[in-house]
């Protein structure tokens, strides 16, 4: 099982201090929550995509991930979420190739359509296309990456005539695709018509939406044919706030919580613990709490947490990812990998792909030079292609 | 067993306005027996939900007792909804309940509405503020809404105002038992549907 950290880049004042973080230290410091996520062990860092204020993630993943490929070694880089709607397919291929290349293979990617309505129209959007917009797009990327040369028609961009997506991906696998969703069943059903990940991120809403759409992916996943109900590959995400004994934990946090920008000024933490998945307390009462999330997903193969939000200052997080590393996720990953039955897989990797394929596509030599057939044609030629 | 939610809205306690909903099912439980049906009736007081349904538009879903009082009304034949009148209209209170539904929880559902003011010059709330909320979530409001001024209470128009709550629980129980019991719907999309769309 997969254990790692999600962001969603919001810059928020401290409350407790009213300190604001620039952008730029709160980039650094996200540069720094990704390498400590590393230094702790853990497997996966995942970064949000944002365009608009208080949020620094990136509005271009690859440019964070490809550059935290160079300062990590081993853990694996991910998206929570890259905007599928909003994207231009053609662009999410090109970028996270290049970057699964730099980072030879430690990178997959989680697709998500984004609740922000005014987003949308910036990249010449609807919100109300949100789902067809998801189902298209993610449709031409699938065979961006899968196909050579692609010939494409459909409603939300121009068509594309024999076109190839470069870098070709690394290996000539795709990176493995995660869909999230709160409550969707449109990008359920879609994530088990392709047989990838499904992720759901499982804060802020009661744990009863997880567990509808985990079981109606797991079911529509089997009916696909790529595998046993239990054998879909499903991520969760969680949050938490850790101190050694309890009453701290919820005496520091509480500040946050209060002022966080989506659910201050509502319940209290106290209802808002109770109703959701949060946990705030102790290493071991985390534990309890995360191993109960089995109960109503079954064996899963990824648990991001939420650390570094609603103005929790750099120390703070930094502290956070010692304990959750050191007391946390070892024990985490002994108890589930205990209760797992052996016919349950594990996330899919940039190795086992390739090794799912029958091994690395090999490099064929082009046999004739290779000739650019785009490059200095002008609107008024012809543009004959081939 | 017809299943009904009795919405009151009202802030007092004890309240006018529960007192004109306490009279309506009074009335509608003797319409039923008469077609042969027993009433189960759950009552919701809005004022004892209201900070949850402060939480709820905030976060985004119901939590506790009210998440029980939204499944109760999902799963309703009918409502019965009372609201004391404020600024010419509903409370805010009464509006935020119906506004924190899922679309479509009271869809197809009959609906009697009442309203209680301090004068009867406020009566036609209930036409230009009430029954447009209802048409809109897709509910079906009978003909006869119920208003009662603070001189329809034992004053010269408690008469007329006991007539209007029969006819109006008269209309909301033939509703009840003329309606087709709601199918659970399932408005799934298999992938090769979404493809081509």
């Amino acid at each position: 099982m997969q254990f790692g950290i999600f962001t969603i880049g919001d810059v928020t004042t401290d409350p407790t201090t009213g300190h604001t973080p620039s952008e730029n230290e709160r980039i650094k410091a996200t540069v720094e929550i990704a390498m400590k996520a590393e230094e702790v062990g853990l497997d996966v860092f995942a970064t949000g995509e944002h365009h608009n204020p208080p949020f620094i993630a990136p509005a271009n993943p690859p440019i964070l991930m490809a550059y935290l490929a160079a300062k990590t070694k081993n853990i694996l880089l991910s998206t929570a979420t890259t905007l599928i709607t909003t994207n231009d397919p053609v662009r999410i291929a090109e970028d996270y190739a290049y970057a699964q290349h730099l980072a030879e293979g430690r990178l997959d990617l989680m697709m998500g359509r984004g609740n922000t309505g005014p987003v949308y129209p910036w990249f010449g959007r609807d919100i109300r296309d949100g789902i067809s917009l998801a189902v298209e797009n993610y449709a031409l990327l699938h065979a961006l990456w899968r196909e050579e040369v692609v010939n494409f028609e459909g409603k939300h961009r121009t068509p594309l005539h024999g076109f190839t997506s470069t870098p070709r991906p690394l290996d000539g696998v795709a990176p493995f695709v995660w869909h999230g969703s709160i409550r969707s069943p449109e990008i359920a059903e879609q994530a088990a018509y392709y047989g990838d990940g499904f992720f759901h991120n499982n804060i802020f809403w009661p744990s009863s939406h997880t567990r509808r759409m985990v079981d109606l992916y797991r079911k529509r996943y089997e009916h696909y044919g790529h595998g046993k109900y239990d054998q879909a590959i499903v991520g969760l995400g969680g949050q938490v706030f850790m101190a050694k004994n309890s009453q701290d934990a919820v005496k520091q946090f509480r500040p946050y919580f209060d002022n966080a920008p989506v659910y201050g000024g509502g319940p209290s933490l106290e209802d808002f613990t109770r109703e959701t998945p949060l946990t705030v307390g102790s290493p071991q009462q985390v534990i309890e709490r995360v191993l109960g999330f089995r109960d109503y997903v079954g064996d899963y193969q990824r648990q991001l947490f939420l650390m570094d939000h609603a103005g929790l200052p750099l120390k703070t997080v930094l502290e956070q990812l010692d304990m959750l590393g050191e007391e946390v996720v070892p024990v985490l990953r002994k108890e589930f990998a205990a209760l797992k039955p052996a016919h349950v897989p594990d996330a899919p990797t940039h190795a086992s792909l390739v090794e799912a394929a029958g091994g690395p596509k090999q490099h064929e030599e082009p046999t004739a030079p290779q000739v650019d057939k785009w490059t200095g044609t002008r609107a008024e030629d012809d543009n004959k292609l081939g | 067993m017809a299943r009904i939610v009795v919405i009151s809205g009202g802030l007092g306690s004890p309240s006018s306005t529960r007192v004109l909903s306490d009279d309506v099912v009074a009335r509608l439980r003797e319409s039923l027996a008469m077609e042969g049906q027993d009433l189960n009736v759950t009552v919701a007081e809005l004022r004892e939900l209201a900070h949850p349904i402060v939480d709820a538009m905030l976060t985004g879903f119901p939590t506790g007792e009210l998440a029980g009082v939204v499944d109760a009304v999902a799963q309703a034949d009918a409502l019965v909804v009372v609201s004391p009148t404020f600024s010419a209209s509903m409370s805010g209170l009464f509006k935020s309940f119906f506004d924190i539904l899922e679309p479509d929880t009271i869809k197809g559902k009959p609906v009697l509405m009442a309203a209680t003011g301090g004068t009867e010059r406020h009566s036609l709330m209930l036409e230009f503020a009430m029954r447009p909320l209802f048409s809109y979530l897709g509910a079906l409001p009978v003909r006869t809404a119920i208003f009662a001024a603070t001189s329809d209470f034992g004053g010269p128009g408690a008469g007329s105002l006991g007539r209007r709550v029969a006819a109006g629980a008269d209309e909301l129980a033939r509703a009840i038992v003329g309606s087709t019991k709601q199918v659970e719907q399932d408005d799934f999309v298999d992938f090769a549907t979404l493809l081509n769309r």
